[in-house]
C-alpha cells in the first residue's frame, strides 16, 4: 500500500484524493496483493486468535473446530457458501452471539492474548473494542450527527469535543464532503452506499481496534460497492479489518489475508490471499474458487 | 472454559447497575397491575363467602341483604347478551366479508376502516344517549325494554365483532381461495365454502369475547332508562329488564356494611364467574381450532 | 358437436351481486351509527342551546342541572374529568410504558406468553367492578394514611389508571416489536447495554406508536364512566389548580358521571336537564372522537415507519 500511516494517523486529515489511493486492478488478482503480503509480512503480529473454537445453535453446529490467526492491521477476509458459518464465525468475535438464547460457544477466541470468552469478560466492554458494519445499512432513525455520535455517547466519551469527533469519523468514512453541509438530517434521508459509510463512521468514531464486517456491500450498487472497498482498504492502515463476503473478487481485491469456510462451519484453507486464489491446497477449496462448487 | 494464555488485555467492566435497576422497575412496573387487581379479586372472593349461596342466586331482590338474590339481574344479563349476539354476528361477519373479501382499498372503505376504529373508542355512554334518542325516543322500543338495551349494547360491541372477524378472515391462506376459484367456484360459493368455515373459529371467538365485554356494560343500560331493580324475569323483548352490572351498581350505593361488603361482593363475584365461563369457552373454541391445524 | 358454452349465468351474476350489496350494506351500517351518534346528539343540544346558550354552557362555572337555580356551566364537570385523566395518566402512561419495554426487551418468549393475557384481564374487568373495588377497597386502604371524602378523585384515579395500562402497553409493544431488530444490533455493536439499547434506540424509534398508546389510553379515561361515577363522587365544581392535594382528596364530577347522575334520576318528558343530556354527551363526543382520530394517524404513520 502507498498511502502512508502518518496521514492516517494523524488528526490533520487531508482528503485522500491528494495521494492517489490504490486501486486494485478488478482482474488482476495478484498484483495488488502481492505487494501487500510482502509489506505487510514483516510486521505482522497476531491479533485475534481462535483455538478450536466451535459455535451451535441449539443442537445445530455451525462452526467446527476452528484455529485461526488473525493478523493486526491487515484486511482478513473470510469467504465461503451460503451457510458455512462465516457470519458466525465474524458474530463470535464480538460475542453478538450472546444475544441468541440458544447459542453456545465452546473453545477461546483469544484477542490480545485475552480469552473473550472467560468468564470475567463483559461481552458489552469487549464490543467497545470492536466495532461491527451490518450487511444491510441499519443507521438509527436519528441525524446524521446523532448516528455518528451513538457511540461516543454509549460509551462515555463524549467528552470534548464531540463534533470535532464526529468530523473525523465521517472524514474517515469519506462521507464526509457529501455530508457536510446536512449533519442535522436524518440519516435515513442518505442512499444506500452513503447509509452504509455512515455506518462505518458510526463504527470508527470511538476508535475500536477491531473493525468487523458482515457482507457491507452486498445490498449496494457498483459504485458504492467500489467506494467501500476503497475505504476498507485505507481503514487497514489502522484497525484490523475482518470482512465476510461472499463476493471471491472482492475477497481477491480488498484483502490480505482469506479464510475458507465451507459446509458444516468448517475453516478448510487460511492463507495469504494470493496464495488462496492462484494455489488452493485443497481441491475443495479450488472448486469453490473456480466456481465448480457453491 | 480454562486458558492457558497469559491475559495482557483488559477489557474492563462496563458498570450494569443502571441496566439491573431499570430491568427490575420494568418488571415491577408489569406486575403492579396484575398484582393489584389479584389482590382486590381476593379481597372480594372472601367478602362473598357466607353471602354467594343458593339462595342469592335463585332470588328476587330484596331490601333486607340477608333476603336479597340477584337472580332476575343475571336472567336479564343473559337474556339481553343472547339478543345482541343474535344481532351483532351476522352483522359483523357480513361487514368483515365485504372489508376483508370484496372491498377495493379505495377511499370508502379505508374511510369506513377509520371509521370502525374510530367508533370502538366512543365512550359506552354515548351509545347509551343513542339509544335514548333512537331506540327508545324515535323506534319506541320502551324505556329499559329488553330490545332497547340489546340493540344499544350491540352497536356498541359491533365494532370488536368486525375487527376481530376481519383478522380471522385475513388469517385464511390466499392459497384456499386461489384453489377453490381453480375449481370454478363463485366468489360467494368461495366464501361460503372455503373462507367462513376456515375463518369461524377465530370469528365465534372474537364474537365471545366482546359478549363477554357486553355483558359488564352498565352506563349505557343507565342512560336507557333500565330499571335499577326489578323483581321479575323478563318474559318478552318489551319486558323491563335489569342486569348483573346495573344492580351492582345500585346496590353499592346502599349505606348498610351488609350491602357493600356481603350482597354485592356476592353480585361481583357472580358476574366475574359468568364473564370467566364465557371468556373460557371463547378459548376452547380457540385451542381445539390450533390444535386442528 | 357444439362449442362449450361459456357465457354468464344469469342467475349466479345476480345471486352474487346480491349478497356483495348485503355485505356492503353491513359495512355501511357503521357509518350510519356513527351519523345516527351524532344526529341524535345533535337534535337534542341544538334544542338545549336554544334555550342555554353556547357560550353559558362553555364558560359557565356552575352545574346544577336539578336543583333550583338550574345552572348549566360545563366547567365544573370538564376540570373534574381532567383531574381524572391527569391523575389516571400519571398512574397508566409510566406503567404501561415500562411494562410495554419490559414485554418487548427484556422477557423471556415464555414469561410473555402468560404476561400479556394476565395484563389483557385489566381491561377486561367491567367497569363497574372497577368502580365498587375503589368505593368499598381502595378508598378505606388510603384513608388509614390521607385525610380522604369517601367519595374522592384519587382512588377513581387509579383505578382507571390500572384499567387503561393494557391499552397503553399493547400498543407500545406492537411499536417497539415493529422496530428492525437491525438497530438494536448496531447498538449493541457499539458496546451499548440493554439499558441503553432499550432508551436511545428502541423508545425513540417508536415514539409515534407510542404517542398514539398515550392519546389512545387518554382517550378511554375522559370516557370512563362508572367508575368515577360509583367512586369519585357527584360533586361538580371547579377545581383549583392552586391545591392539588385537595384535587384528589375530595370529591368531585366527571361529565359522565354527571350524565349517570341524570339518567338514573327520573327524566321526565323533555326538560333541560333531559337536553343537556346531550350536551355534555356532544362534548364528550368530540373530545374522545378527536383524540382516536388523532391516536389512529399517528399510528398509521408509525405503521409506514418501517415496512
Amino acid at each position: 500500500m502507498t498511502m502512508s500511516d502518518e496521514q492516517l494517523l494523524s488528526s490533520d486529515t487531508e482528503s485522500s484524493d491528494d495521494q492517489p489511493a490504490p486501486t486494485p486492478g478488478t482482474d488482476g488478482l495478484t498484483d495488488s496483493t502481492d505487494i501487500d503480503t510482502g509489506e505487510r509480512s514483516a510486521t505482522e503480529r497476531t491479533l485475534l486468535e481462535a483455538r478450536d473454537l466451535s459455535v451451535y445453535y441449539g443442537k445445530e453446529q455451525a462452526l467446527d473446530s476452528v484455529d485461526i490467526e488473525i493478523p493486526e492491521k491487515q484486511v482478513t477476509a473470510v469467504i465461503g457458501p451460503s451457510g458455512c458459518g462465516k457470519s458466525t464465525f465474524l458474530r463470535s468475535i464480538n460475542r453478538m452471539n450472546d444475544l441468541v438464547d440458544a447459542a453456545h460457544v465452546d473453545g477461546e477466541l483469544v484477542f490480545d492474548g485475552k480469552n473473550v470468552y472467560d468468564d470475567d469478560v463483559d461481552p458489552v466492554a469487549l464490543r467497545r473494542k470492536i466495532g461491527m458494519v451490518f450487511q444491510k445499512p441499519n443507521p438509527f432513525p436519528k441525524s446524521i450527527r446523532d448516528n455518528v455520535a451513538y457511540g461516543l455517547r454509549v460509551q462515555g466519551k463524549d467528552d470534548g469535543d464531540v463534533d470535532e469527533k464526529v468530523h473525523t469519523a465521517l472524514e474517515r468514512a469519506a462521507l464526509l464532503d457529501e455530508v457536510e453541509a446536512q449533519l442535522d438530517s436524518s440519516g435515513l434521508d442518505l442512499s444506500g452506499g452513503q447509509q452504509q459509510r455512515l455506518c462505518i463512521a458510526r463504527a470508527i468514531a470511538p476508535d475500536p481496534d477491531v473493525i468487523l464486517m458482515d457482507e457491507p456491500a452486498s445490498a449496494l450498487d457498483p459504485v458504492a460497492t467500489s467506494k467501500i472497498e476503497d475505504l476498507i482498504e485505507e481503514l487497514a492502515e489502522e484497525y484490523t479489518v475482518v470482512i465476510v463476503t461472499h463476493n471471491m473478487q472482492q475477497a481477491a481485491r480488498i484483502s490480505d489475508k482469506t479464510a475458507v469456510f465451507l459446509t458444516g462451519g468448517e475453516l478448510v484453507e487460511f492463507d495469504d490471499t494470493d496464495k488462496i486464489f492462484e494455489n488452493p491446497e485443497h481441491d475443495r477449496v479450488e472448486d469453490y474458487i473456480t466456481g465448480k462448487f457453491g | 472454559m480454562a486458558t492457558d494464555t497469559p491475559t495482557d488485555t483488559d477489557f474492563g467492566q462496563v458498570s450494569r447497575t443502571k441496566d439491573v435497576a431499570f430491568r427490575l422497575l420494568a418488571l415491577a412496573a408489569t406486575l403492579v397491575g396484575i398484582v393489584s387487581l389479584a389482590a382486590l379479586l381476593a379481597n372480594v372472593a372472601v367478602d362473598a363467602v357466607g353471602w354467594l349461596n343458593w339462595g342469592f342466586i335463585t332470588s328476587p331482590p330484596h331490601p333486607d341483604p340477608y333476603e336479597a338474590g340477584f337472580l332476575p339481574a343475571l336472567v336479564g344479563s343473559i337474556a339481553i347478551m343472547l339478543l345482541i349476539a343474535l344481532i351483532t354476528f351476522p352483522v359483523g361477519v357480513g361487514a368483515a366479508v365485504y372489508l376483508e373479501e370484496y372491498a377495493n382499498d379505495g377511499l370508502l372503505t379505508r374511510f369506513i376502516q377509520l371509521n370502525i376504529a374510530n367508533l370502538a373508542g366512543v365512550p359506552s355512554v354515548v351509545y347509551g344517549l343513542l339509544g335514548l334518542g333512537l331506540f327508545v325516543g324515535l323506534l319506541g322500543f320502551g324505556y329499559g325494554t329488553v330490545l332497547a338495551a340489546a340493540f344499544t349494547v350491540a352497536l356498541l360491541i359491533l365494532p370488536i365483532v368486525i375487527i376481530s372477524a376481519q383478522e380471522a378472515i385475513r388469517a385464511v391462506p390466499d392459497s384456499q381461495r386461489q384453489a377453490s376459484y381453480g375449481m370454478g367456484a363463485t366468489k360467494w360459493q368461495t366464501i361460503r365454502n372455503v373462507v367462513l368455515p376456515r375463518a369461524m373459529p377465530g370469528i365465534m371467538t372474537g364474537t365471545i369475547l366482546a359478549l363477554g365485554r357486553a355483558i359488564g356494560e352498565t352506563a349505557p343500560l343507565i342512560m336507557i332508562a333500565a330499571p335499577t331493580t326489578v323483581f321479575g324475569i323478563p318474559n318478552s323483548f318489551e319486558s323491563k329488564v335489569s342486569a348483573m352490572p346495573l344492580q351492582i351498581y345500585t346496590w353499592a350505593s346502599y349505606p348498610e356494611t351488609e350491602f357493600q361488603y356481603g350482597v354485592v361482593a356476592a353480585g361481583v363475584v357472580t358476574l366475574l364467574i359468568v364473564l370467566l365461563t364465557i371468556n373460557s369457552i371463547a378459548i376452547v373454541i380457540r385451542n381445539r381450532y390450533q390444535q386442528r391445524t | 358437436m357444439s362449442q362449450p358454452d361459456f357465457s354468464h349465468d344469469g342467475i349466479r351474476t345476480a345471486r352474487g351481486k346480491a349478497f356483495r350489496y348485503l355485505f356492503m350494506l353491513c359495512a355501511l351500517l357503521s357509518i350510519l351509527t356513527t351519523v345516527a351518534i351524532i344526529l341524535t346528539l345533535l337534535v337534542d343540544a341544538v334544542d338545549f342551546f336554544a334555550e342555554i346558550s353556547l357560550v353559558e354552557f362553555l364558560t359557565g362555572t356552575r352545574w346544577s342541572p336539578t336543583n333550583e337555580p338550574v345552572a348549566f356551566g360545563v366547567l365544573p364537570l370538564i376540570s373534574g374529568t381532567l383531574v381524572i385523566t391527569v391523575g389516571s395518566a400519571l398512574v397508566a402512561l409510566p406503567i404501561g410504558l415500562l411494562t410495554a419495554i419490559y414485554l418487548s426487551e427484556y422477557a423471556s418468549e415464555r414469561r410473555r406468553a402468560y404476561l400479556k393475557p394476565a395484563l389483557e384481564v385489566l381491561a377486561g374487568v367491567p367497569t363497574v367492578v372497577y368502580g365498587y373495588f375503589a368505593l368499598v377497597y381502595v378508598t378505606p386502604a388510603l384513608d388509614t394514611f390521607l385525610p380522604l371524602s369517601t367519595f374522592n378523585a384519587l382512588s377513581a384515579s387509579i383505578m382507571v389508571g390500572i384499567m387503561i395500562i393494557p391499552m397503553v402497553s399493547s400498543i407500545s409493544e406492537d411499536a417497539m416489536s415493529a422496530v428492525p431488530d437491525s438497530l438494536r444490533q448496531a447498538s449493541y455493536g457499539l458496546g451499548a447495554t440493554k439499558f441503553t439499547v432499550s432508551t436511545s434506540v428502541v423508545v425513540p424509534a417508536a415514539v409515534s406508536g407510542i404517542f398514539s398508546s398515550f392519546i389512545l389510553a387518554l382517550s378511554r379515561a375522559i370516557g370512563e364512566t362508572m367508575i368515577v361515577a360509583i367512586a369519585a363522587g357527584q360533586t361538580p365544581r371547579l377545581v383549583d389548580v392552586t391545591d392539588p392535594a385537595g384535587l384528589f382528596l375530595n370529591s368531585i364530577q366527571t361529565m359522565t358521571a354527571a350524565m349517570v347522575q341524570i339518567g338514573t334520576g327520573d327524566i321526565v318528558g323533555q326538560g333541560e336537564a333531559y337536553k343537556s343530556l346531550f350536551a355534555v354527551g356532544l362534548t364528550l363526543f368530540v373530545i374522545t372522537f378527536a383524540m382516536n382520530l388523532v391516536s389512529e394517524l399517528v399510528a398509521s404513520r408509525y405503521r409506514e415507519e418501517y415496512r
